[in-house]
């Protein structure tokens, strides 16, 4: 195809891209650079029946006008990604220099907000993703193991938590573990403390959000196997079979090492998603515990009357960063790939 | 004769049953317990006494006089106006699978049948694009959009979602058009037909299983979406998922919950029907980037 035709046919989707992907992108960078403008202060006398006395207030007609003129804020070069809610340096040289032990170290790290929402983050996408490899295998066999007339009700179901908008569904399990909801009265009574809720400790927040992940994602790693092992050669497991293989040590070494490039497909896909993690951590109002990256950029977008557009900005750079970083072994292997078939 | 390769003992299948009922327990559980709950009384569905209420609703009965109740659905649709949200969805969901569909066939085909290199770095700069977690690009666009006093509007939004949504349609677009032989493009244009002929006479129609396929997931994405709709949309102009989202807030207080498990529920049910009927399709979706590893 020429490249005038090429063109001719991909510009739309291109030009999308380019407009409310690319640049958006370059503009983040940019945004970055800038915090909003200090408070204008002008000192007013107000005078009442008992004296007057001189009052600062902020100026919001000067503020309004400087806003207008400079909507970007003043420049700040990488003053925003130091200071104290994001990198911050200082705190984290600090922390390293005065507590004494690696343990007290970390803790207090894990205090400072950005790296907390890393952590929670990290944490979410390296421990739900390869539960969800787990279990969507585990759903797989099984479901390939039961008679057909299953087959067909079971895959309906199973799709629903992975289609259903992920703030809706989880919406459905913070109402259901709400200490009035089903579960969370249910825990209540195994454990025999009716103080229990799931939503009040840090570490059960977690437990939850992970639960939650795995819950919505497991369906889509079971509808992939499962659609490899129907094509799982027949000839190798019968020549296996043969070799006296058991059961076991046939899916141990003719189904697994198969479904390997599936089970990469789903790591990918999933690394992907559950490292923007967003939704459910609105829907169980879990901030305060379990804050993500994505969470971090929204509530400096939805902050008081002005939303905090540099430090929004410094966020998203730093989370932009972060998916090239993880995408980076993907990214050498197409590589090498490519040359080679070059 | 030798058991064949697909004989299975019996407690392997009374193993393996028991496991997928379980996981079916687990997978439809809370949606039927939620849309059933739905017609309850607050007091019922999160009951301080006795969860088996939520089932029978002697406190429903008691308010209401029968043993279900659509107050909370009356409540969400007319007086908090979802009903409002529910057209704002309809018509950012409908044009964003419009319009993503065209741009993304457009493209998919292109990137198919051109040989040169170039593409291969389009797909890729379309892999990491789709990585891009939606609310950085939002903190990208809410100053500008501010500035060019276009924030706020559903035609802003609608072009948003189709630019977010273009990655995976190219992507699967793609693969789906490497499935269609070369030839019969490539005879349409020895018989003297134009590329974009071909495309038209040729192409489209035997794409439609493909394109059907890929709106199925445009339309999950923009109907699922909460990142940009609540950023990028005034209150007015809201669609369905932020709208649930500020219920929350709000009727928490009054104590209205039913309206948002109502509003939630509501939002739901098409996605239901959908899966229902195009459960296929949506299988061989998930599936087909994947074959290609």
């Amino acid at each position: 195809m020429p490249h005038r035709t090429f063109l001719a046919f991909i510009w739309p989707s291109l030009l999308a891209m380019l407009l409310f992907i690319a640049v958006p992108i370059v503009s983040v960078a940019y945004q970055s650079l800038f915090v909003e403008h200090q408070q204008i202060l002008s000192e007013v006398e107000s005078c009442g029946p008992f004296g007057c006395k001189s009052e600062v207030r902020v100026d919001a007609a000067a503020m309004a006008e400087l806003r207008a003129e400079e909507p970007m804020g003043r420049y700040n070069g990488l003053g925003t990604y130091t200071n104290p809610t994001h990198l911050a340096f200082d705190e984290v040289r600090e922390a390293w220099a005065t507590s004494g032990s690696f343990g007290n170290f970390i803790g207090r790290v894990m205090n400072l907000p950005f790296y907390k929402a890393l952590i929670f983050t990290l944490c979410y996408t390296f421990i739900v993703t390869p539960l969800v490899i787990v279990l969507g295998f585990c759903i797989a066999v099984a479901v390939n193991n039961v008679s057909a007339r299953l087959k067909g009700p079971v895959i309906f179901f199973s799709l629903l938590p992975m289609i259903v908008t992920p703030l809706i569904g989880a919406l459905v399990l913070f109402w259901m573990i709400d200490s009035r909801g089903v579960i969370g009265a249910t825990l209540q009574v195994i454990f025999n403390d009716p103080q229990l809720s799931l939503k009040a400790s840090p570490t059960l927040t977690w437990v939850t959000l992970f639960v939650y992940g795995v819950w919505h994602s497991a369906p889509f790693a079971f509808v992939v196997f499962y659609a490899g092992l129907q094509t799982v050669p027949q000839d190798t497991l019968e020549s296996a079979m043969v070799d006296g293989a058991s059961r076991w040590e046939r899916i141990k070494y003719v189904t697994i090492p198969y479904l390997m490039p599936l089970a990469t497909f789903i790591a990918l896909m999933q690394l992907m998603d559950n490292f923007r993690v967003f939704e459910p951590i609105i829907s169980f109002s879990a901030e305060a515990n379990a804050p993500s990256l994505s969470y971090m950029i929204y509530s400096d977008l939805r902050s008081g009357d002005f939303p905090l557009f540099g430090s929004a900005a410094a966020s998203s750079v730093l989370t932009i960063i972060g998916v090239i970083i993880l995408l980076f072994p993907v990214l050498i292997r197409n590589w090498r790939e490519f040359n080679r078939k070059a | 004769m030798a058991k064949s390769v697909n004989q299975k003992p019996l407690p392997l299948v009374a193993l393996s049953t028991g496991f997928v009922l379980l996981w079916l327990f687990l997978a439809a559980f809370p949606f039927i317990w939620t849309a059933w709950g739905s017609f309850k009384v607050e007091a019922d569905f999160f009951s301080r006494t006795d969860w088996m209420n939520a089932l029978t609703g002697p406190a429903t009965e008691a308010q209401t006089g029968s043993r279900f109740t659509g107050d909370g659905y009356y409540g969400a649709w007319i007086e908090q106006g979802f009903w409002k949200a529910v057209v704002n969805s309809t018509i950012v969901v409908f044009c964003v699978v419009t319009i993503s569909l065209t741009f993304g066939t457009l493209g998919g085909y292109a990137l198919a049948r051109s040989g040169f290199k170039y593409t291969f770095w389009l797909l890729i700069a379309a892999l990491i694009f789709r990585a891009m977690p939606h609310v950085t690009l939002v903190s990208g666009y809410l100053l500008p959009f501010f500035e060019m006093n276009i924030w706020g509007y559903l035609p802003t939004t609608i072009i948003v979602l189709v630019a977010i949504n273009q990655p995976f349609t190219l992507w699967m677009l793609h693969s789906f058009f490497l499935t269609i032989p070369k030839d019969l493009d490539e005879s349409a244009m020895v018989d003297g037909c134009t590329r974009f002929q071909a495309f038209r006479l040729a192409v489209i129609p035997v794409m439609w299983p493909g394109v059907v396929t890929t709106g199925l997931f445009s339309f999950l994405l923009a109907y699922n979406d909460f990142t940009v709709t609540s950023m990028l949309l005034s209150q007015e102009n809201q669609t369905m998922i932020p709208k649930i989202n500020s219920f929350l807030g709000s009727t928490q207080q009054e104590g209205k919950v039913m309206y948002a498990v109502a509003a939630a529920v509501s939002a739901m049910a098409p996605l239901f029907v959908l899966v229902m009927v195009f459960q296929r399709q949506i299988v061989s979706g998930l599936t087909a980037g994947a074959v290609k590893g």
